[in-house]
């Protein structure tokens, strides 16, 4: 288990990672997300004691790091750290997964043995006396991630492993994340600013934002009911839209965005500033008045001129100006018999239950 | 023109067949520059490692000095270390003057900085993140030096032949700190001094010969280490 308290690394005047607090038990893939610049790869060097922090502490099973080059070279002979740029040294795949081993004293057939268990594991079986500076770059990450694997560590340390490759190595770096933490058991760390891949490789998520983790929950909570509309922002949450709320009655609240009310379910005040975001599949779409508000579930019909249509895939996004722009996705087929088309008067309809209420 | 001729066509029999005098000088200046080379880099490349990836008060001005030693005269560093080992210096008692052991200490000295300067630019061309890789894989002090020496081999080799190539073409410090001495601190470069002087052109010219001879193997090593660096 790791768990870090209120960790801070300031360079200069410049405040890299802001008190940081985290536990991150066994045997769980733990995402860092946030965007580029945010402090991630400062976090993750902390962990793996590569740079030391300015405050707080870092205690890895139960002991607590300290400036002592003894006990750090002793700690982080229990992790494995990949970084973002995939570095092999300037020889054969074999001598690079073998380096940690060597380092530790290991040799002979043990040696031999356990690097080659390891190529096996990131499938580069066969790999073993090529150059490794002449593999691809999703190559390359597999040696990476085998050469740090081949010592067992307890704690892998993944720096946005997958942020220079193409789709197809990614997926199968993807692959091999998941069946090493499956197989082993291994705690991974995974820094990354893919949403995707935080989204479902990752068992918890922290959200990293200017340094400090704006919020921390399973994918559902982080990617589902950011709690702030920054992070709502980063997470690619459509319908962002700030209000004031103005009435509230039995849980219900009716906001008011541009002069427009939205009812929403939340406990939050008169008066209240806040966010909303409303998730564009929860919105449904009708033509001219479409229907009365009180013959549906839906407690928000609203009217809106369409803006923008653009296509997503096998879908198409829709903007309505509907005194703040509201994005709705609906099929193709739904385009062509709704004939949506820019300029067209639509109404909106969506729960308040789809209404989702965040800090402002 | 007929001199020279004479002195070319003598000093071609007297190399191939292996005169012994010939022989005996060109081996005791290979055994003094290769050990004082071997020496050199000992202190030159821990010493380049340490000071490019720490980072310390005054690091641009101790670079800087080294690069300025690059070219010291080789008297300069000869006069250093006469005073040094003289009788009345302050290692005078280990009697090294006019010896090899005194002219292994002059060349070491004259090189040391070329070679750590060399060294640091070597050290300079590796990726910040192949020393954070090596370290992240729980390497102590001393296995990440040798890891990343592995990493520059080429570059921090040609350091060493470089090196190799200004303590064997020096002659001012050999002179003052060897002495010349016939079968003990004669070298080829004090030689070749030597013989012009008293009018032996062919043992000048041969002794020249092998010396460019050396010069010629390192040139040749130099350009396939730095090939081998490129690939």
């Amino acid at each position: 288990m790791i768990e870090i308290t209120g960790l801070c690394r300031k360079v200069g005047d410049r405040v890299l990672v802001k008190d940081v607090s985290i536990t991150i038990p066994d045997g769980m893939i733990f995402g860092i997300i946030g965007p580029s610049g945010s402090g991630k790869t400062t976090l993750m060097r902390m962990i793996d004691l590569l740079d030391n922090p300015t405050r707080g502490t870092i205690v890895i099973n139960g002991i607590r790091a300290t400036r002592d080059k003894k006990q750090q070279l002793e700690l982080r002979r229990k992790m494995g750290m990949v970084f973002q740029k995939p570095i092999v040294l300037s020889t054969t795949v074999f001598e690079n997964v073998s380096y940690g081993l060597r380092f530790r004293g290991v040799k002979g057939e043990e040696l031999k043995s356990r690097v080659l268990e390891a190529i096996d594991l990131v499938g580069l079986s066969g790999y073993e006396d090529r150059y490794a500076p002449t593999l691809s770059g999703g190559e390359m990450q597999r040696v990476a991630i085998a050469r740090s694997m081949v010592t067992r560590p307890e704690v892998l340390l993944l720096d946005e492993p997958t942020a220079n490759l193409d789709p197809a190595s990614t997926e199968k770096i993807e692959e091999l994340i998941r069946a090493i933490n499956s197989r082993f058991g291994t705690m991974i760390i995974i820094s990354t600013h893919d949403l995707d891949q935080g989204q479902h490789i990752a068992h918890r998520i922290a959200v990293v934002i200017g340094g400090m983790i704006t919020q921390a929950g399973t994918p559902e909570e982080v990617f589902h009911r950011p709690l702030n509309s920054e992070i709502a922002k980063f997470v690619g949450l459509e319908n962002v839209i700030g209000g004031t709320v103005t009435k509230t009655e039995d849980g219900l609240a009716a906001i008011s965005i541009h002069g427009t009310e939205v009812e929403a379910v939340t406990n939050e005040g008169v008066g209240k500033r806040i966010f909303i975001s409303i998730h564009p599949d929860d919105i449904t779409l009708h033509s001219g008045q479409g229907i009365e508000k009180n013959t549906t579930s839906a407690r928000n019909c609203m009217m809106g001129t369409v803006t923008v249509t653009t296509l997503s895939g096998p879908f198409v996004l829709v903007t309505l100006d509907c005194g703040f722009p509201l994005k709705v996705i609906v099929t193709r087929r739904s385009v062509e018999d709704l004939g949506i088309q820019p300029g067209k008067e639509m109404q909106a309809c969506f729960k308040a239950s789809a209404v989702h209420v965040m800090k402002s | 023109m007929n001199d020279i001729i004479d002195g070319f066509t003598q000093a071609i029999q007297l190399i191939i067949t292996l005169n012994p005098e010939v022989m005996e000088i060109a081996m005791r200046t290979l055994m003094i520059s290769l050990t004082a080379t071997l020496l050199a880099s000992l202190v030159a490349i821990p010493l380049g490692w340490w000071i490019h990836f720490h980072e310390f008060s005054g690091k641009r001005v101790v670079i800087n000095i080294i690069q300025t030693l690059y070219a010291v005269p080789t008297v300069l560093v000869g006069l250093f270390v006469y005073l040094l080992i003289s009788s009345s210096g302050p290692l005078g008692m280990l009697g090294l003057l006019f010896t090899p052991g005194g002219m292994i200490i002059a060349q070491m000295l004259l090189v040391i900085p070329m070679m750590i300067g060399l060294t640091i630019t070597a050290f300079s061309g590796v990726d910040r993140t192949v020393v954070d890789t090596i370290t992240s894989l729980g390497a102590t002090g001393y296995q990440s030096m040798v890891a990343v020496i592995k990493e520059v081999r080429f570059a921090v080799f040609a350091a060493v032949i470089l090196g190799f190539g200004r303590a064997i073409s020096e002659v001012g410090a050999a002179m003052m700190i060897g002495g010349n001495i016939r079968g003990y601190t004669r070298v080829l470069t004090t030689s070749i001094a030597l013989e012009t002087s008293m009018g032996n052109l062919p043992l000048s010219i041969a002794l020249g010969l092998i010396l460019l001879g050396i010069a010629l193997v390192i040139t040749v090593m130099l350009n396939i280490v730095q090939q081998r660096s490129r690939t």
